[in-house]
């Protein structure tokens, strides 16, 4: 009943029969489901007030399906801490989705905490989303460790923007040796009195490393952004961008402090932040269309949250 | 019969007079050009028209079907059927073509986004999906808003420009959307200093210095700009008179 609830509010029921496609479903601190495929392992150990994983794909595998993860809370009053352990070996890939599904929280504290190691040449794709109830006392705390080798790539998008997000409190270290590329995304969309914190840094340490540390975030009502990204660069022809906008509406209140570092000449890094209320010539466009203010608002923070 | 009336409409800004004394109207299911060169006023009487910030405090009055409009925002004036193709047509990041344009329609449907992206020349396979940002190129921003324009089916349009940033080959598919409007009985205002432009129109208004210094039918207005208006060397400054004694 919960892995159904959980994965239907996902809109994921269906993985469920589906033994070409490895996932795993936790609600607070039990492994409820599981399937693996060849070259993909995954060891659990339930602890009182969550779950550990260690998460290893064999060297040269490529898991061709996206494999999904949900991660869930049915209590309204919970504490979950999710200890990830991942080790994508030399050459391989993988593509992960996950869930993380609260949907009657009303005082739930859901931390993530992973290690996360791309071995030379590996690829990791990971998409988080978050589904949360309408209540404000969700306190969220994804924070990660992820060291690229040589050539890995590893892509992240963080979006939440289905519920309040309560407290959101993301902190994501990654370096990047040779030839290695990092992109990360946060989408999150703020009302109420939540508070959404964002830090990103990356480091490229290595030679034609590269880094694209991106964040997307509309705060409205009383609802407070800080985005503090950081991206340095210590080695030749290393490359990087910063990139945050914010989108302000009522008594919202952002703030974006993008710092880039180089200490290598060869090196190159750009940032670009722009923080305010809804562009006009967007409005006003969608409005001479026939839309409310209301609506050209939601239109235009959906799509920049998309 | 007169769709829209602009009586004696005086606009000031920044302490200059912009539009200064200007009574038109503007015919049901006619194609009008306002020509006049840069600076002439053109752009901001259609701003005027469609009640854009800061362009609402003007003088005289707008009359839309009978019905005084002037005091009146944006979305009310569109809710009656009065849009507007901008010059320079916003960008979006995220919001797909494909949305952008059902947000407009009368009938929110995929089909009616994907027959108006055929209407404009862009096929709907490559384009509903992809986002209304930079990765479009000026002219296929420019066909998108006149394919959401045409979902929109207005009674009254106003086309900025309709030619900027289109090349020629486009050109053609954007006057075929001028003529796909007034097939369907909109009333269509082309703000415009081309005479290709001008071309598609029946009848027109020349602007100069913020003033309407003539009008009459597009062909007769054609000759007038081209051997008056366009070699010469007026800087269209508000302040320095009437230098048609008008």
């Amino acid at each position: 009943m919960e892995i159904n609830e959980l994965l239907q509010i996902a809109n994921e029921d269906k993985i469920l029969n589906d033994k070409g496609t490895a996932h795993m479903t936790i609600n607070l601190n039990k492994v409820v489901s599981k399937n693996l495929v060849p070259g993909l392992h995954i060891d659990t150990e339930e602890m009182e007030d969550g779950v550990k994983a260690k998460i290893v794909v064999d060297e040269g595998v490529v898991i061709e399906k996206q494999v999904h993860l949900c991660f869930g809370v049915t209590h309204e009053q919970a504490v979950q801490r999710i200890l990830m352990d991942i080790d994508i070996k030399k050459g391989a890939s993988i593509s992960v989705l996950s869930h993380c599904v609260f949907p009657r929280a009303v005082h739930v504290k859901h931390i993530m905490d992973a290690k996360i190691r791309i071995g030379e040449g590996a690829a990791y794709t990971y998409e988080e989303k978050h589904i949360h109830s309408e209540h404000g006392g969700i306190e969220v705390y994804p924070k990660a460790v992820v060291d690229l080798d040589r050539g890995a790539r590893f892509k992240t998008t963080f979006e939440l923007v289905r519920g309040r997000v309560g407290l959101l409190d993301i902190d994501y270290d990654i370096t990047g040796y040779d030839e290695s590329v990092m992109e990360m995304m946060s989408k999150v969309s703020g009302r109420e009195d939540d508070l959404i914190k964002i830090r990103e840094a990356g480091s490229l340490v290595g030679e034609k490393a590269r880094g694209v540390l991106t964040s997307r975030v509309a705060v409205r009502g009383n609802a407070k952004a800080e985005v503090y990204n950081v991206l340095k660069a210590t080695a030749p022809y290393a490359r990087g961008h910063v990139d945050c906008k914010e989108i302000i509406q009522d008594n919202g209140t952002a703030t974006a402090i993008p710092i880039v570092e180089v200490s290598n000449p060869k090196a190159h890094v750009t940032h670009e932040a722009a923080i305010g209320s809804v562009d006009t010539k967007q409005l006003e466009t969608l409005m001479s269309r026939g839309l409310d203010e209301e609506e050209a608002v939601e239109l235009i923070i959906n799509g920049l949250l998309s | 019969m007169a769709m829209l009336e602009l009586k004696s409409i005086n606009l000031n800004l920044g302490g200059k007079p912009i539009l200064s004394n200007v009574n038109i109207d503007f015919w049901e299911g006619h194609v009008h050009a306002v020509v006049g060169p840069n600076g002439a006023g053109k752009s901001t009487l259609a701003n005027v028209i469609m009640g854009l910030e800061g362009y609402r405090k003007v003088e005289g009055d707008i009359i839309f079907n009978g019905t005084s409009i002037k005091d009146m925002g944006i979305a009310e004036r569109a809710k009656l059927g009065i849009t507007l193709g901008w010059q320079e047509p916003a960008r979006y990041e995220g919001l797909t073509v494909g949305k952008f344009i059902m947000a407009s329609a009368k009938d929110k449907s995929v089909d009616t986004a994907k027959d108006v992206l055929e209407m404009v020349g862009l096929n709907p396979e490559d384009y509903l999906q992809r986002a209304v940002d930079k990765t479009l190129s000026g002219g296929e921003r420019k066909k998108v808003e006149l394919a959401s324009i045409l979902a929109m089916r207005p009674r009254l349009v106003l086309l900025d420009e309709p030619d900027s940033g289109i090349d020629v080959s486009s050109l053609e598919k954007i006057f075929d959307g001028i003529k796909l409007l007034r097939s369907f009985g909109s009333t269509v205002i082309l703000i415009t200093h081309s005479i290709a432009v001008m071309k598609q129109a029946e009848h027109a208004f020349l602007f100069c210095g913020g003033k309407l210094v003539t009008k009459g039918s597009a062909d007769k207005i054609e000759g007038f700009f081209e051997g008056e208006c366009l070699p010469c060397e007026h800087k269209n400054a508000p302040d320095e008179g009437d230098i048609y004694g008008n």
